[in-house]
């Protein structure tokens, strides 16, 4: 029995880049909805939430006709002189921002909201800028809130099948991630292959969820 | 809200004992999707001429053959393929030497900036494409004859980073149709499907560049004495289902009843 592991590895990278630029999008985000009064907050908070209960597939499709050649971001990109993006890692990692979008920003708004206004209050009769505020209040007092969203988004991610299914193409090294694999190992009646990596992703599931537990119990017991 | 859960629960129970009635009578037939556009037109066909009702499933040969070593209700299985009823066969869930060609694939180089099918050739030939789209040669028939033909060509190590990989030949297909892949071989039967509604040209690969895509059917051991489903194995074998096959773009029906 040969396994492969490359696609276990692409999924790590394709994961941990996603996490991290998720971090970047999803914290102004998630802080504007806790913040506004706008009456987009709605409106968008519901778009965000859209790959929640949107199938995987739907997401998928729209995406391989919107970021190919004769969609509007694919002609756009190739204005740019750029590539299009389906079949490719970046590609991968555009759906995934996505498709993970609200397992970051949903932990973080509820953590931004729970922390009321009084500690900016605090910090803002002791003369700190709105940017220091954020850095040395927000973001610690948020940490549950960070720590659950990067979990979840890293290990949805993991776990993303459907959207990858219609824009990667299958490309090993490129676009063939662990989920993709053990498809194809179940298509090709491979069971003793899928079996290692379905256990195996199983297993990791479990860990990455008990971790989480345990974490955000320890952080909400002081609390009480 | 009890008496609802009482009635659904007669219902049910209900549903149970008519039950062994109704699948004397109904035909339950899983089909490999490549050919499922094709199917929709032979069941209307068959139904008409036979009286039996027909259920169809839709899926990957692969997946259909999973449902069926684990025990899935059907009562013929169209696959894509000759390994998976084969397979089958060697685990005696379908019945012995009964195993039969229904239809054999052919297989087309899709290239809708072409306006012939040599410029056709000659885009691949040349390289002249971001992404050339194959099905997986692994899972997919129809993959594993493109992969025959690129080696052909002597292209089959060239492109391998810009091959993308349906999971089967409708993603193949829909790669290219959604402009994202410039070349594509996909089934002679889809190009048919499709009409008018695509553009460009198509190559008509040589026969002898791959070996036959037969689709094998077979029956499984449960339906043996199923009336309905010797009826459609006949049916399939008519002049009338062959023509429709035929037509479809499916070629080399001439194949009888195999026999080892």
């Amino acid at each position: 029995m040969v396994m492969d592991w490359q696609p276990v590895w692409l999924s790590l990278q394709l994961a941990t880049v996603t996490t991290l630029l998720l971090l970047v999008i999803a914290t102004p985000l998630a802080w504007w909805l806790s913040q506004t009064r706008s009456f987009l907050k709605q409106p968008i908070a519901a778009i965000v939430a859209l790959p929640l209960v949107l199938p995987p597939t739907v997401l998928g499709f729209y995406l391989l006709l919107l970021l190919g050649p004769q969609g509007a971001v694919g002609q756009f990109m190739q204005q740019l002189g750029l590539d299009t993006l389906p079949f490719t890692f970046a590609g991968l990692v555009v759906a995934s921002i996505f498709y993970s979008l609200p397992f970051m920003v949903q932990p973080l708004h509820n953590a931004f909201e729970s922390l009321g206004s009084e500690p900016l209050e605090s910090a803002a009769t002791l003369r700190a800028s709105p940017f220091d505020t954020f850095i040395n209040v927000v973001v610690p007092l948020a940490r549950p809130g960070f720590i659950t969203g990067i979990v979840l988004s890293f290990a949805h991610t993991i776990g993303e099948f459907g959207v990858i299914l219609m824009i990667g193409g299958n490309i090993p090294g490129e676009t063939q991630v662990l989920s993709i694999a053990i498809y194809d190992h179940v298509e090709m009646l491979e069971y003793s292959q899928a079996h290692i990596l379905s256990a195996g992703m199983v297993l990791f599931s479990f860990v990455v969820l008990l971790s989480l537990y345990y974490v955000n119990h320890r952080f909400e017991m002081p609390r009480r | 809200m009890k008496v609802t859960v009482k009635v659904l629960l007669s219902l049910f129970l209900l549903g149970l004992l008519s039950w062994p009635a109704v699948a004397m009578e109904k035909l339950q037939v899983a089909v490999a999707s490549n050919f499922s556009s094709t199917m929709q037109r032979l069941i209307p066909s068959f139904e008409q001429q036979s009286g039996y009702r027909v259920t169809a499933s839709y899926a990957s040969s692969g997946k259909l053959f999973a449902q069926i070593t684990h025990g899935a209700p059907f009562d013929i299985f169209l696959s894509a393929d000759g390994e998976r009823p084969h397979r089958l066969e060697q685990l005696g869930l379908v019945v012995a030497n009964q195993r039969f060609t229904y239809a054999t694939g052919t297989l087309v180089l899709w290239a809708p900036e072409a306006r012939s099918p040599e410029e056709a050739l000659q885009q691949l030939q040349q390289g002249r494409f971001s992404f050339l789209s194959i099905a997986n040669p692994k899972i997919a028939p129809y993959g594993a004859a493109a992969m025959q033909v690129l080696a052909k060509l002597g292209l089959d190590q060239r492109f391998i980073k810009r091959t993308v990989r349906g999971e089967n030949i409708a993603q193949a297909y829909q790669f290219v149709y959604s402009g994202n892949a410039q070349l594509g071989f996909v089934a002679k039967s889809q190009w048919i499907d499709a009409g008018d509604n695509i553009n460009g040209v198509v190559w008509a690969v040589p026969t002898h560049m791959y070996s036959p895509i037969d689709q094998q059917g077979v029956l499984l051991k449960r339906a043996e004495q199923n009336p309905a489903a010797l009826a459609f194995i006949d049916y399939l074998y008519s002049d009338g289902a062959k023509q429709i096959i035929a037509a479809s773009g499916y070629g080399g029906l001439t194949q009888t009843i195999t026999v080892e």
